[in-house]
């Protein structure tokens, strides 16, 4: 199991394009993907419909977590891309 | 006649039949089934086909309307892929035992539902693309289309309520004169698609509904003022149509010049090349005339997708862009990503200052087996027709020295497995900083030609972010410090025995043909839309002696 912190940047918060492009992303991985907000719930990654309703705002600190096989790929690309585009 | 007046989305005229489309109506009623195992493989296999044909549609939708448009029928795909979707479904079928395309229905107006009650406009709109989705899967299962078909022997102006993306992607330019809907917005994907496809669309027009009876009466779109006439009088007809003779002829005028050579009146010869970004451009490109490829941008073998393009990949791309120019010049740029346009399989460090970071020809010197991989495919295509190579971004005779000998560890390789490529193919860099233009007089040595990037270029030497909307007074395209710049690496490339191209955009601004050609350069290379009106402007000019 893996898993990294992520605050929002993005003003906009997590609204539907990078949803789209996060979520796409955790597909390439084997491994299970979540992101829990502060409030503790927790939420699938593959999930199109549930990461684009959650309403990530800007400011939002965020747990992301990996486990399985890849889980180590699969957080440094999530880390990426969260660290470049939110 | 009747006027309706609507949000242009682009200019030209067009006259024609029109036909009217709504979508049918999808309004199904449950039937209760026995065969439970059935009904979800039915289920299993629509989702498949609809993901295959959505796959299709990103393709188009990335060639035709770029990545933006194409990121759009992803997230359709997801939706697709979204587990909750996919149990809730098969929840349905399997309690209450009733048939797959209601249990697709239900729940796509349930999920879609979800987000058109969301603050956000943007989340509204997507609500559409769930019933779109959901439309498509229920025709697999019914076996229906339910889309739009058109009957490719006429050409109509197509009049409805609104288009779905999924819709719009699937029109061509054949087929369709205009396009007009009664909602809809500038901004909206269907807008971007339109565009994107060069189909004129007048959006959000004043009809208060599309009538049944429109259906073959002739109209009018006249796309620039948003204007559209319904059985149009004599006077508004004989006027529109003498505006689309014109337009018309301008078009045969230009056609007429594609194959006769760009020479100016005073008997200065300039080749006009085309800039392409995929295999699909290339048709573009020899319509309109263009002598060769002077830029290959080959980042879209790198973007849209998880992991890096195989040497076999790229190989077979460059191959079919070669043989489709058929012994014309291609000129293929080694990838130039950064960290502001990358791909997140690349795992770029962030950077403050990408513009100025580790990117282009940087990137390749750092991953070296990248490069390598790029360069064997790019030489193994050279067998096939007349390649070159190109360098981005290039500051120093140093790197220079360095690519020269991956190259030849490239040649060594493919000598000795045995596999053909062009041992005397050309190797050339862009000239886009203002240290290359600077010392061009010692990079004129090392290459055999130049391709001056004007768009970067003028970025570097003017210290302006070409993205900030508030620095464009700043930002000259033909200030005089990148005129001299440019001067100068053309006087450097001629006293050294090398040609000069252009392939900023500053290439095909017609304002700047003369100053190009005065300063001998050989080669102008822009989008392929742009060539025929440039041919134009040259073969007017007189600039009398040759200096």
């Amino acid at each position: 199991m893996e898993s990294i912190n992520h605050t929002i940047k993005d003003p906009l918060g997590i609204h539907a394009r990078p949803a789209g492009m996060l979520v796409r992303l955790a597909m390439n991985f084997n491994s299970e993907l979540s992101i829990a907000r502060e409030s503790g719930e927790s939420y699938s990654l593959k999930k199109i419909f549930t990461i684009m309703s959650l309403g990530l705002k800007y400011g939002e600190k965020l747990t992301i977590s990996a486990k399985g096989d890849d889980e180590k790929e699969a957080i440094q690309a999530l880390s990426q891309y969260l660290s470049n585009n939110l | 006649m009747m006027l309706f007046k609507g949000k242009s989305l682009s200019s030209g005229v067009a006259i024609g039949k029109i036909k009217t489309y709504s979508p049918e109506k999808i309004d199904l009623l449950p039937t209760k089934i026995n065969d439970i195992e059935n009904e979800l493989n039915t289920l299993k296999l629509s989702f498949e086909r609809t993901i295959s044909q959505l796959i299709e549609l990103e393709e188009k939708a990335r060639v035709n309307a770029g990545d933006e448009a194409a990121e759009l029928f992803i997230s359709h795909q997801l939706m697709l892929q979204d587990e909750d979707f996919i149990n809730c479904i098969k929840s349905i079928i399997i309690n209450e035992r009733t048939n797959a395309a209601w249990a697709v229905q239900l729940i796509g107006l349930k999920f879609a539902k979800q987000f058109s009650e969301m603050d956000d406009e943007y989340f509204r709109e997507r609500a559409a693309d769930v019933i779109d989705v959901s439309h498509q899967i229920i025709s697999f299962i019914r076996n229906v289309n339910h889309g739009l078909m058109i009957n490719s022997d006429d050409r109509y102006i197509l009049i409805a309520d609104d288009l779905t993306p999924s819709e719009t992607i699937k029109l061509n330019r054949t087929s369709i004169l205009a396009i007009v809907t009664r909602l809809g917005s500038a901004n909206s994907h269907t807008a971007i698609l339109a565009r994107a496809l060069d189909i004129p669309a007048v959006v959000a027009t004043s009809m208060a509904s599309i009538e049944n009876d429109w259906q073959g009466l002739e109209a009018i779109v006249d796309s620039e003022n948003g204007n559209i006439y319904i059985d149009p009088d004599m006077a508004t007809f004989s006027k529109f149509k003498q505006a689309l003779n014109v337009q018309s002829k301008r078009k045969k005028q230009l056609l007429a010049l594609r194959d006769e050579p760009a020479i100016t009146q005073c008997g200065r010869r300039v080749k006009l090349y085309a800039n392409i970004g995929s295999v699909e451009d290339v048709s573009s490109a020899v319509e309109n005339g263009a002598e060769g490829i002077g830029l290959l941008r080959s980042e879209f073998l790198f973007l849209g997708r998880t992991n890096l393009p195989s040497e076999d990949e790229q190989f077979h791309a460059y191959r079919s862009i070669v043989e489709g120019m058929n012994g014309k010049r291609v000129i293929i740029r080694t990838i130039d990503l950064g960290a502001d346009k990358q791909a997140e399989y690349l795992k770029l460090p962030v950077e403050d200052n990408p513009a100025m970071g580790c990117r282009a020809i940087r990137l390749c010197i750092e991953r070296p087996e990248m490069l390598i991989t790029q360069l064997r495919a790019i030489l193994r295509a050279s067998a096939f027709g007349r390649v070159a190579i190109m360098y981005p971004m290039i500051t120093a005779v140093w790197e220079l020295e360095l690519l020269k000998s991956y190259h030849l560890h490239c040649c060594d390789q493919l000598l000795s497995e045995g596999i053909a490529f062009d041992n005397e193919i050309e190797v050339g860099i862009m000239i886009e900083t203002p240290a290359s233009a600077l010392i061009s007089d010692l990079l004129a040595k090392e290459v055999d030609f130049f391709s001056i990037g004007t768009n970067d270029l003028a970025q570097y030497t003017l210290a302006v972010d070409r993205q900030h909307p508030a620095l464009e007074r700043y930002n000259d395209p033909m200030h005089p410090a990148l005129l001299k710049l440019i001067e100068q690496t053309c006087s450097n490339a001629h006293k050294n025995g090398i040609w000069v191209g252009i392939c900023g955009e500053l290439a095909v601004n017609p304002k700047m043909s003369e100053f190009f050609i005065n300063s001998g350069v050989s080669e102008l290379s822009g989008s392929p839309a742009a060539l025929l009106p440039l041919k134009e402007k040259i073969k007017s000019i007189n600039i009398g002696n040759f200096m």
